[in-house]
């Protein structure tokens, strides 16, 4: 076997490359240029030029397809069941079809046999926020009214994004929690995820600007840690925490792995009950600590009326009561009226709190 | 006697194919439309472009299991050095390189070291899939250029351009396996990898570059795949190499070598494709459509076995007489 031979298509595609990256080709800042050029949100732009009626009656027999992240993931479950009640309610057909990998490519497959089915809408939380966005543009030019919920895609890819909570509301009600269980005063300290995880920055600036408020003025932060989004970082931290303030009165964790990790220290500790924390957990993750009382209330928002708020807004979409467009208004059954904000964003509103009287209504 | 039986096996696989096709277009709505049968082609470009290879590969009685993470590795090179700021005329051969590079990996430890090549693939499969996330890490690289990314999806009338590219590479391979030297030597590497040796057929090489070979193919899927989407990350496609092998099992190739046709192996595809398509269209869940892939599958490795296994019971006539 000779040795030479096999280089030499190597040697060709190598030139090739020089070759074409000396003459020069299409480059990110070549296609950031054209983009900067071309006009800004011409997508949103059409679709708004029909007029809006908030007013309009929701149209009977709308066809609405949930395509979440993933089917059989109990999250996603709760949220599209909200969705198809809620599609009962006013008269449409609702069904949840995906993928059962949580992949972007297969949710494009399902995006494109519900563009054949015409569906009137489809409602996604999508797997990669770009990928599917082709294939959303295909539906939106067939018509179809695209609401994404939970994960947005990019804004070309949809009329309307159904946020399950604003980042100022999560910030500022954990305070507000906590503060109720303290009876607004003590020492306390956030167990937060990594130090530069976006999120949960931004909930801690509201979380601070919350408690400088003056019937906070008894309540003290003397530490934010951060247990990286780890288990076992998360449980050492806490156990940090409290060597390091004996008299700490309560935690806030931000994030589902740091709290429970923080309910697995409290739980065996001597602080349990003593020490109150809250945060943003999932009730199946917690029902033991709050049953055994190392937690007495934390929040999330609720997976069923995201579902339920996103069907909403499909059918208005459909109906004409709305074109996604800033400002404007529809209703959404039991939840009341919604108002569309900045860049076709919709907010559930306020997280729900689950303590004892209520976590075992909850299965996710 | 086996060609009898390979016949047999594709005929089945076309009137399968052309059975459902026909149960579809009148049963599920949307099925038939222009539009559906452009996607449902394009949605199996990566899967057919893999398998071409993949066939070469598993005739000459070995494996590439590593063909989606060596296409999640491209993927992401691509998506690193689009960030870098290199032109993209100029990453693509680049990537190609990668896929050569990934390809030539396996086949030297297959080739050099002796190893057999589902062990080794079984490796390369987590370490370019590991090298993939070390390079781009979970972020996703979207912002590709339009020209390149609306070329994936274009197409000239209900055919896509990527169909047209898979059949033009078809071609090619099912001239190489089927009408050349090398397809024969090929086949004898399958059948028989002794005999191969000693008449002469220079086996370790052409393994070498059939798993090069299926390297570049699967960086060349990576590359339609990552236009096709508009999104290049560490993760894409991840698991297609089951489905891959899957199509080419299917087609009919001998898992154990010395067996197979690409034209059995397309319409394969095609079937698994058109099975999915229509299901999902009909509003089948997704755990019975796993069910019936499973199934599909099941039935392709078993049945060829089964008619052997009696055939091999019923040696005599006097026998095979008094059995029927």
């Amino acid at each position: 076997m000779t040795t030479r031979t096999p280089w030499r298509p190597v040697a060709l595609l190598a030139g090739l490359v020089l070759l074409t990256s000396a003459c020069g080709g299409t480059t990110k800042s070549d296609v950031q240029q054209q983009q900067s050029s071309a006009p800004a949100g011409s997508a949103s732009s059409a679709a708004s030029s029909a007029a809006a009626d908030p007013n309009a009656p929701l149209k009977q027999g709308l066809k609405i397809a949930f395509l979440p992240k993933q089917v059989n993931n109990p999250y996603f479950t709760i949220a599209d069941k909200g969705g198809v009640d809620a599609a009962g309610e006013f008269g449409g057909e609702g069904k949840e079809v995906g993928p059962s990998d949580a992949s972007a490519s297969s949710q494009v497959s399902y995006i494109n046999t519900l563009i054949q089915q015409k569906q009137d809408a489809i409602v996604i939380s999508a797997n990669d926020p770009n990928a599917v966005v082709p294939a959303l543009k295909q539906a939106r030019a067939a018509g179809i009214k695209v609401v994404s919920y939970d994960s947005d895609t990019a804004p070309e890819g949809r009329d309307i994004f159904v946020n399950q909570a604003s980042a100022e509301d999560l910030g500022r009600t954990e305070v507000q929690l906590l503060a109720k269980q303290l009876g607004n005063k003590g020492k306390i300290a956030i167990l937060s995820a990594t130090p530069n995880a976006t999120n949960q920055n931004t909930w801690i600036e509201f979380m601070k600007d919350e408690l400088s408020k003056p019937e906070y003025k008894d309540m003290e932060l003397v530490k934010v840690a951060y247990g990286n989004d780890d288990d076992q970082k998360s449980f050492t931290e806490t156990q940090g925490l409290l060597r390091s303030y004996p008299d700490l009165a309560g935690i806030i964790s931000p994030t589902t792995v740091g709290i429970a990790a923080a309910a697995r220290y409290l739980s065996d500790s001597p602080y349990k009950g003593k020490v109150k924390l809250t945060g943003l957990g999932t009730p199946n993750q917690l029902r033991k600590f709050v049953k055994d009382g190392t937690i007495e209330a934390f929040e999330l928002w609720n997976p069923a009326d995201l579902g339920y708020l996103a069907s909403y807004a499909a059918a208005a979409l459909a109906s004409g009561q709305t074109t996604g467009a800033e400002g404007e208004t529809f209703k959404a059954g039991k939840l009341g009226t919604y108002t569309v904000g900045a860049k076709g964003e919709v907010l559930l509103g306020k997280p729900t709190v689950f303590d004892k009287s209520n976590i075992d209504d909850f299965d996710f | 006697m086996n060609t009898d039986v390979l016949r047999r096996w594709e005929t089945l696989i076309a009137v399968l194919l052309a059975g459902v096709a026909v149960w579809a277009s009148l049963g599920v709505d949307g099925f038939a439309g222009d539009s559906n049968v452009s996607f449902l082609l394009l949605d199996t470009t990566e899967i057919a472009l893999m398998a071409l290879t993949m066939t070469l590969v598993i005739v000459a009685a070995e494996i590439d299991l590593s063909v989606a993470s060596t296409l999640g590795l491209s993927c992401a090179v691509l998506g690193a050095l689009w960030n870098a700021g290199l032109p993209i005329e100029a990453i693509m051969p680049i990537c190609l390189l990668v896929g050569a590079a990934c390809g030539a990996v396996n086949g030297l430890l297959v080739t050099r070291l002796g190893l057999p090549s589902l062990a080794v693939t079984i490796g390369t499969f987590a370490l370019f899939r590991g090298l993939a996330y070390v390079i781009l890490g979970d972020q996703a690289v979207a912002d590709l250029p339009p020209a390149y990314t609306g070329l994936a999806t274009s197409s000239i009338g209900p055919v896509p351009l990527a169909t047209v590219l898979v059949a033009v590479l078809a071609v090619v391979a099912a001239l190489v396996l089927h009408a050349t030297g090398l397809g024969r030597s090929i086949v004898a590497i399958g059948a028989n990898v002794e005999a191969a040796y000693f008449s002469g057929i220079r086996v370790k090489r052409i393994k070498l570059w059939l798993f090069v070979a299926s390297g570049v193919m699967a960086s060349l899927a990576s590359l339609v795949y990552t236009f096709r989407y508009a999104s290049a990350r560490a993760d894409n496609g991840m698991g297609l190499e089951l489905a891959v092998v899957a199509a080419v099992l299917l087609g009919g190739v001998s898992i154990f070598g010395g067996k197979g046709t690409l034209p059995g192996v397309l319409m394969a595809v095609l079937l698994l494709g058109v099975v999915r398509n229509a299901l999902i269209l009909a509003d089948v869940a997704n755990e019975v459509l796993n069910f019936v892939t499973g199934l599909l599958l099941v039935a392709s490795v078993l049945a060829p076995n089964l008619g052997a296994a009696r055939r091999r019971r019923t040696p005599s006539p006097v026998e095979g007489k008094s059995v029927s």
